[in-house]
């Protein structure tokens, strides 16, 4: 499978995660589909690497993943405390700071 | 076709189906066994790329850490509520329309140009270079991750403090 494919398949995961972060209500809904376009770009940094027989993007895609991981952890972390302080996750709810 | 060909539409048909069901799947917890078995077919698609050490490093963090995060949230949020969370979604209309117009301009910028189809052959111990070169050239983005760990870490513990 050539280069193509990758792109076009981690494309599509990330309109799908788009999707989700559009169309989901609950705050954690939003950061799974924030989970799933993140993926898919890493899809993409390995796809390129090893396609242009450079180790760089596979280094880059190590940073990415450590990046999301604390991004997925501090999200978390926040939905849980505005939890605590608002009792609800749904995000039309949290508009507190609405102009 | 060939066992490479085959391989990769497998992964690809896991991966997308999987990844439709994190986002429409109307139970939470069910959105998260997705995104795991989603984040597994990733760690796949880096085998098939000959990234071993990445695919490892993706099941051990995104599929265990971030999953069992997530996980740890939603029995939070619904234990202290006391209901389950039913989980609606708005706009698929508006959202399908958005996502399908993002996905046209992708694919038709990725077909317009050619693209590479031989992979160039890369170093024997693709880890070890990997390594090398994590803490040569990019040591000091690596030291930079190490502050950012440690600014979520700090972070992550100032939100979970107890109530004063």
């Amino acid at each position: 499978m050539g280069l193509q494919a990758y792109l076009t398949l981690a494309a599509v995961v990330f309109c799908i995660g788009l999707f989700g972060v559009i169309t989901r209500r609950n705050t954690i809904g939003i950061l799974l589909g924030i989970e799933l376009m993140l993926n898919s770009v890493n899809i993409n940094l390995v796809a390129f690497a090893r396609f242009s027989g450079d180790v760089t993007g596979m280094v880059f895609t190590i940073f990415t993943i450590c990046i999301t991981v604390a991004e997925a952890a501090l999200g978390l972390a926040i939905v849980i405390l505005l939890f605590r302080v608002r009792r609800t996750v749904t995000a039309d709810h949290l508009d507190l700071l609405k102009g | 076709m060939t066992l490479d060909a085959v391989a990769f539409w497998g992964l690809a048909v896991l991966l997308v189906g999987s990844a439709l069901a994190v986002v429409l799947t109307k139970n939470l917890f069910h959105a998260v066994l997705w995104l795991a078995l989603a984040l597994t077919g990733t760690a796949g698609v880096f085998l098939l790329l000959d990234a071993e050490f990445l695919a490892a490093v993706q099941l051990l963090l995104y599929a265990g850490g971030i999953v069992t995060i997530a996980v740890f949230a939603i029995v939070v949020t619904e234990r202290l509520v006391g209901e389950r969370i039913s989980q609606t979604s708005r706009r698929i209309g508006g959202g399908a329309v958005v996502v399908l117009a993002l996905l046209w301009a992708i694919v038709s910028a990725i077909t317009e140009r050619p693209l590479a189809v031989v992979r160039p052959p890369m170093a024997d111990d693709l880890t070890q270079t990997l390594g090398e070169t994590v803490l040569t050239r990019f040591v000091l983005p690596f030291e930079l991750l190490a502050v950012l760990m440690l600014a979520a870490l700090m972070g992550a513990l100032y939100f979970a403090r107890p109530d004063d």
